[in-house]
């Protein structure tokens, strides 16, 4: 639909303030986190590394985001394998299995956080795994496996069944076709979906709060309690890191995906 | 055997099933008061306390507007997006894309360094005299929908813009070229075909909006409790694990409702699939 005169420019300023009320919180927490006072607030006298220092110094956050990569390996590993396996049987089982099995594998990403983290709060203490690194990556990788299962599901759906059929036919097991026709073929797929799976469980912050107390404390929950009580200025500094990894990823993202679909054009 | 592939389902179904789905159960069970006497009364007990339905009217009243706000926002630069060159469509996905990615912990803080009393917003406005008392702009409902906004705008703005740029061009020009003014062809033609990816958007961002735990809570301050919160106060400080449970289950069950008014209105395949 062509679109001209003051319409478009009327459009055109409102989606531009929109993205920049988007951006906004953004771009102020970034100098917030070189203010050299002990409060969170701009820089008024100078501009100061401190809480960057303390963030990459202070045993406390250090282990806090060790104990948030270690978990989110560890989950992304289960839910990958797992998430992957699961797909690739989705794709080859009848429709009506397919569908049922589906509607309840996704049902972690559906339903609401608090819901999730009840339930697995009980489950947890019940079996005695409550505040363990077992539980936390068992809980972060039941969250992630629908994330996987829809991404890996993606890539399939761009894959020849006949080639499946054709393993098969030559005498190849379930198994053997999997790891030597239909991985390879949907390595990107599986490499999208590990992605997905690590931001989900460095992200996770309610199922979280409820299943760990003080064993196992991710780098969000450390910064829940930094915000909440109000007092830890470091907040700042780690904010101020995640934006720059955000934009750092979003952008590699958005480019790899501008450079395919050149590749394809040409 | 005629599926040689069902073992393949078996590990993530034994997972999911075993250790989310059978908890989901328990945690139902629970909000009947167990098998052996079941009953209703955490049920009737929403029902007839006052302060739970303020949470309930609260967290309805709140998320409808942030619905509402977060469509029109999202229906505009939707619509701008699709009608842009490649190279502002980019600048302006990327303006989108971020904030979608980023840590909601982080947008939180962020709300609260710029709307608090002491914030960058209220700082401003003294500073330049406009105002001789800070505003009131966070730790009630007016910060919980700016944050909730915030957070929501990109979950509509995907659904929204994948239609219109699958839209049949020709659509628009066999109106204008049968004498339709702009408006008009935007009225009667452009708006009624987007309509179906606007109500979907819409529903899935209120679904989204239903559950929310960590904004309001960082923004409401306290003041402001939404129904996730209260869950977790019922838990944690209160301990009344029934009354948990049962609203757990009436937000569940809402989510489940209008999830499924949403994929008979546009496929959630398709809405998920874009998130």
């Amino acid at each position: 639909m062509e679109l001209k005169g003051w319409p478009r420019y009327a459009i055109f300023t409102l989606a531009w303030t929109v993205a920049l009320f988007l951006l906004l919180p953004g771009l102020v927490a970034i100098p917030v986190a070189f203010n050299d006072s002990r409060f969170i607030a701009l820089p008024t006298n100078g501009l100061s590394l401190r809480h960057f220092e303390t963030l990459f110094t202070s045993g406390g956050w250090l282990a806090s985001i060790g104990d948030s990569v270690g978990v989110a390996l560890a989950s992304t590993a289960i839910a990958v394998s797992f998430g992957t396996l699961c797909a690739v049987g989705l794709w080859r089982v009848t429709p009506w299995l397919a569908g049922v099995v589906a509607a309840l594998l996704l049902a972690p990403m559906i339903f609401p956080p608090i819901v999730s983290a009840l339930a697995l709060y009980r489950a947890w203490v019940a079996i005695g795994i409550y505040d363990t690194w077992i539980g936390v990556v068992l809980a972060h990788a039941i969250l992630a496996i629908p994330y996987v299962i829809i991404t890996v599901t993606t890539s399939l759906s761009l894959l020849d069944g006949r080639l499946e059929q054709a393993a098969r036919s030559l005498g190849a097991s379930p198994l053997r076709t999997l790891v030597d026709i239909i991985i390879p073929n949907i390595r990107t797929g599986i490499a999208t979906a590990a992605v997905f799976a690590f931001i989900v469980s460095w992200d996770e912050i309610v199922v979280t709060m409820f299943v760990s107390s003080r064993a196992v404390y991710t780098l969000p929950r450390r910064m829940w309690d930094g915000i909440r009580e109000n007092v830890d200025p470091t907040v700042a500094a780690v904010a101020a890191v995640l934006i720059a990894i955000t934009a750092i990823g979003v952008l590699i993202a958005v480019a790899s995906s501008w450079r395919r679909g050149g590749a394809k054009a040409s | 055997m005629r599926q040689p592939y069902i073992g393949f389902l078996l590990p993530a179904a034994f997972l999911v099933c075993g250790l989310f789905l059978i908890p989901i159960g328990q945690l139902i069970i629970l909000s009947f008061d167990g098998f052996t006497e079941p009953s209703l009364r955490w049920y009737a007990q929403i029902l007839e306390t006052g302060s739970i339905q303020r949470i309930l009217w609260t967290t309805f009243r709140i998320v409808t507007i942030t619905t509402l706000i977060a469509v029109l926002l999202g229906y505009a630069v939707a619509f701008a997006m699709a009608h842009m060159g490649p190279r502002q469509r980019l600048l302006l996905l990327l303006c989108v894309l971020v904030p979608f990615w980023l840590s909601v912990l982080v947008r939180a803080l962020a709300w609260l360094i710029l709307l608090r009393n002491n914030g960058i917003v209220n700082e401003t406005l003294l500073a330049t005299g406009l105002i001789g008392a800070p505003l009131p702009l966070v730790r009630n409902e007016f910060g919980v929908i700016i944050g909730m906004v915030h957070y929501l705008v990109p979950y509509a703005v995907f659904p929204i813009f994948a239609t219109m740029q699958n839209m049949d061009g020709r659509l628009m020009m066999a109106a204008r070229s049968v004498g339709a003014s702009p408006l008009r062809t935007f009225i009667d033609v452009y708006l009624p075909v987007t309509l179906p990816a606007v109500f979907g958007a819409g529903l899935l961002v209120f679904v989204f909006g239903l559950g929310f735990f960590v904004t309001p809570a960082i923004l409401g301050g306290g003041r402001v409790v939404m129904l996730s919160e209260y869950v977790s106060i019922s838990v944690l400080q209160t301990l009344r694990w029934g009354l948990a449970a049962s609203l757990s289950v009436v937000l569940l069950v809402a989510t489940l409702a209008l999830l499924w008014i949403v994929s008979k209105v546009v496929g959630v395949r398709r809405l998920l699939g874009n998130a």
